[in-house]
């Protein structure tokens, strides 16, 4: 099948849409309003270092829970029936379908001082909690967001493994625990690449959950390229060097993630 | 909302008012819909800013509709500078907007306002003399001011004594510690704090910006939350116990909830604002938004508007058909000496806002923080990564081998 | 371990659905506050289906789902079928930049495509970000997930088969259409559905490029912004009802072809 000439549209479209666009981003990062060339946009981005710091450990603090907690359900899932297995991952899915911005509303209903919880902590005669506005409720926010990213691939992983690998090793002599540090994990490790990259990524550049959850006192580097282009400080060429920034940095992380997956390279990232 | 009857009752027959759930478009309407021109105008005005149609209001935008045949897409933004980007870069275009007094300079500074015309909005006549001509607008080319109002403190009755609200210093006191709301726009919250030291809020002197970042910066622990209208919720529903905002919101969190106070502070003075319509500067339909801005001035929808959403209307005639108790309320029409006491925002220069936009992330995000530290994060991957890769090509060659 | 694996299964599932339980409990509340129940009403729900404002970014959210995802589907086909043939070097790089707005933060993408939009419309007199920039937005976003959902099928397919139905004198045009095209369907369908939901879903680069025009997130996003009422609830609770109404029709359809198979 020699139909090169099939992907032309597609090809200009996204040179068009994708090309031109990111080109933009560079070109106002190293011009200044007037359009001369200036470094100043560039240097300036190191004042904000510190919400690069808090962006980057709460994605890093959410995706190590979603990891925690979402590896055991998917295993779990992965040992069912086909059937069962078939509905537990349909409800895994489910709340995805909610637009986030209910399901980030619904947490600001749980959380606040005289929020459901604490109102029922307080009916148990438990003290109250505060909860909401804090970098703890952000981190929350994350997880309930993304803990399906990290659900769903470690559990595809998980099902496509051989269940004559498993008797294999228990033949041997293997006990559970080994079967599964052994053989059972090595085998998943795509899956949980894949599962980290696709919760660390959105998780690091969220910009609406941290102003619900978060107050806007424990601002991220989403809601900093907002506030330079759409928001309080209207600074365009300030918003691009943030966001090349904030660029370089996730294709950092995607090339070292490429790095633990070996062979299924078009399926994975960017293969840098 | 009982007052809002009373209103209705003034300019109409209260015959059509005896069922408590009259619609308004009834209770107004004595001649048939407009036919549809066709024509959609592009609104952008704040948040809880119109008369919407609940709790018994009249439904402005659905009336206007109703009256001209002309569509309102309206939408809504939350503070002057997002407005200001939504503008300038955005790529929206606008048909009518209402911002503040010293964004309207600004944008008239910037060409970015085009010149009203007068002929089309008659009812510019009710507007009273104090209001015209306005220091922002000098020569009355650009704006209709909408309403105006001063900037006070909403507190829980419970929590906080009144006495203690006199003075911005309780945004500051320990024992409301994660109970304080501010506002999320940086010339609202450096306002308070430069009144709190004695300064001009128009100050072009740095080191007075300095200042006042730098106690915004000590108050910051003590802060909940830097928002806009969500403190309507946040106060209503007890979870924040001080907040500075506009003296117009009483409407809603005063008169509904009788846990909530409101006072101006009268220590250091405050801001008196005026919000205007304008058009800016492309819009496709300028005698369309005209039309608009004409429509809100009429004094009857004036007064019924401003009746829901609770502030001050700069039209003696559409003050007098809302109730006396409105007219004499200290909140919504302070007294002279209050209004003496207090400061309008002017534009900035270029430079002070560029200036006051670094120290307002500085405030919200904490910093400023190291280059170094930004560039050592970058390394560390980039580190990583090669060291990853250098790893694996010489366990290859050591296999190979 | 058994009963163990249930509870930690039962915890996390309510971890999911707590939230959307309250929001669906809420929007049945006569009272306006979000924590207090008042009563039993369905006064928001009314509101819901008065509102115009709703109602005309629903209608524009189903007409930018629509277009953009048979957009994609049609680009990303063509595409998935072109990126076959190439080999090396020129393909890696064609399959970098379908994967780059996958990986691409959202908001960079978001503000990227608005500078473009922004500096086009000027420059071609327009007025405003709309509709246009909106659905070329979604297109773009879109496509490679359909080109990702059909490549493999591509490579899944005998590529003997299109050459035989040539030998046999069919013209290469239809050939396409009675040989590749019925092989890689399930995976073009599988790309516009993808494509429909992701765009009836997305609000950060809707979000940036925008301008006037609002879609059903945008709308979400400024009554979150405002002072809260529990018509956002019951908006939440219809569209939760119609995703699950769509899931379990779906579903259904699927079993029964299986029974269908499975008896043949």
């Amino acid at each position: 099948m020699k139909s090169k000439t099939a992907s032309y549209p597609y090809l200009i479209w996204m040179a068009l849409f994708i090309v031109i666009p990111m080109a933009m981003v560079v070109f106002f990062a190293f011009t200044d309003q007037s359009g001369a060339f200036t470094l100043q946009n560039i240097s300036t981005v190191g004042r904000y270092s510190n919400v690069f710091v808090r962006s980057i450990w709460l994605g890093a603090i959410a995706t190590a829970i979603s990891l925690v907690l979402g590896y055991p359900l998917a295993y779990v899932i992965a040992q069912g029936t086909e059937r069962r297995q078939n509905v537990m991952i349909m409800l895994v899915m489910l709340p995805m379908w909610m637009n986030f911005l209910l399901r980030t509303y619904a947490w600001m209903t749980l959380l606040e001082d005289n929020g459901l919880i604490n109102n029922a902590l307080a009916a148990l005669g438990l003290g109250r909690l505060h909860m909401i506005n804090t970098q703890g409720a952000v981190v929350l926010g994350m997880i309930y967001n993304y803990i399906p990213y990290m659900i769903l691939p470690i559990y595809s992983v998980l099902t496509k493994i051989d269940p004559s690998i498993i008797e294999a090793a228990q033949d041997l002599g293997a006990d559970q625990k080994r079967v599964f540090l052994r053989v059972v994990f090595p085998m998943s490790i795509p899956g949980v690449i894949s599962g980290i990259t696709m919760v660390f990524v959105p998780a690091v550049s969220t910009f609406i959950i941290s102003k619900m959850l978060g107050g806007g006192s424990n601002l991220l580097i989403g809601d900093l390229i907002d506030m330079q282009f759409l928001g309080s400080a209207y600074n365009p060429n300030l918003g691009s060097a943030i966001s090349l920034v904030l660029m370089v940095l996730i294709l950092i992380c995607m090339g070292i993630m490429n790095q633990f997956d070996d062979g299924e390279n078009e399926k994975g990232g960017l293969m840098i | 909302m009982k007052r809002f009857k009373r209103i209705l009752a003034s300019f109409l027959c209260a015959g059509l008012l005896l069922a408590g759930s009259v619609q308004p478009s009834m209770a107004t309407g004595e001649d048939a819909p407009a036919p549809d021109t066709g024509v959609t105008i592009n609104v952008y005005n704040w948040g809880e800013y119109i008369a919407n149609g609940t709790d018994g209001s009249m439904d402005v935008n659905a009336e206007f509709t109703r009256r001209t045949g002309i569509r309102v897409n309206y939408t809504t933004f939350d503070t002057n500078e997002s407005l200001y980007s939504k503008l300038a870069g955005g790529g929206a275009s606008y048909d009518v907007i209402i911002p503040s007094d010293y964004m309207i300079s600004k944008m008239a500074r910037e060409g970015m306002l085009e010149e009203l015309n007068f002929d089309n909005i008659p009812n510019f006549q009710y507007i009273d003399e104090q209001f015209r001509n306005p220091e922002y607008d000098p020569e009355n080319k650009y704006s209709v001011p909408y309403t105006w109002g001063v900037v006070g403190i909403f507190y829980n009755k419970n929590y906080v004594d009144a006495e203690e609200t006199k003075s911005w210093r309780v945004l500051w006191d320990e024992k409301y510690s994660g109970k304080i709301l501010m506002f999320d726009n940086p010339r609202d919250t450096f306002g308070i704090a430069q009144k709190l030291l004695g300064f001009s809020f128009n100050s072009e002197d740095t080191d007075e910006w300095d200042q006042a970042a730098s106690i915004l910066k000590q108050q910051k622990p003590l802060v909940q939350a830097y928002v806009m209208d969500q403190i309507f919720d946040k106060i209503a529903g007890g979870d924040a116990w001080l907040a500075p905002y506009y003296a117009g919101d009483a409407a809603i969190l005063v008169e509904e909830n009788e846990d909530i106070g409101f006072t101006i502070p009268t220590e250091e003075g405050t801001n008196f604002f005026v919000d205007a319509m304008c058009i800016p500067k492309g819009a496709t339909h300028k005698a369309e938004a005209e039309a608009y801005i004409n429509f809100l001035c009429e004094p009857e929808i004036a007064a019924a508007n401003m009746d829901y959403v609770g502030y001050s209307t700069p039209e003696t005639a559409a003050k007098e058909l809302l109730p006396e108790e409105v007219q004499n309320n200290e909140i919504y029409y302070p007294p002279q000496e209050i209004l003496d006491n207090s400061e309008a925002f002017v534009a900035l220069s270029d430079e002070m806002n560029l200036y006051l936009d670094s120290l307002w992330a500085e405030v919200k995000m904490g910093g400023p923080g190291e280059t170094a530290t930004l560039i050592a994060i970058l390394v560390f991957f980039l580190l990583l990564y090669i060291g990853i890769v250098v790893y694996k090509k010489h366990k290859r060659k050591m296999q190979a081998a | 371990m058994k009963i163990a694996s249930k509870a930690y299964t039962a915890l996390i599932f309510l971890f999911l659905y707590a939230p959307i339980v309250v929001l669906v409990v809420f929007s049945f509340n006569a009272s306006s506050t979000r924590t207090m129940w008042g009563g039993f009403s369905l006064r928001w729900y009314e509101k819901l289906f008065e509102d115009q404002m709703l109602l005309m970014a629903l209608r524009n959210t189903l007409i930018i789902a629509v277009v953009s995802a048979a957009a994609a589907t049609a680009l990303g086909t063509l595409a998935a079928i072109g990126i076959n043939a190439y080999r090396g070097i020129a393909r890696k790089a064609i399959m970098n930049v379908t994967k780059f707005p996958m990986v691409n933060p959202e908001i960079v993408t978001g503000v990227s495509m608005m500078l473009l939009f922004v500096f086009a419309t000027r420059l071609l007199g327009g007025s405003s970000l709309g509709m246009v920039s909106l659905i070329i937005a979604h297109t773009t976003f879109c496509l490679p997930y359909v080109v990702l959902s059909i490549m493999p099928k591509l490579h899944q397919m005998d590529p003997h088969l299109y050459e035989a139905a040539q030998d046999l004198g069919c013209p290469p045009v239809r050939a396409f259409f009675k040989v590749v095209l019925p092989e890689i369907m399930p995976g073009i369908v599988t790309g516009l559905i993808m494509a429909f939901t992701l765009s009836i879903d997305d609000f950060v680069i809707s979000y940036f490029t925008s301008g006037t025009t609002q879609t059903l997130p945008i709308y979400i996003y400024s009554m979150t912004r405002k002072r809260i009422s529990p018509e956002i609830n019951a908006l939440s609770t219809v569209l939760f009802g119609v995703i699950l109404l769509l899931l379990l029709v779906v579903n259904l359809r699927k079993s029964k072809d299986g029974k269908e198979a499975a008896a043949e």
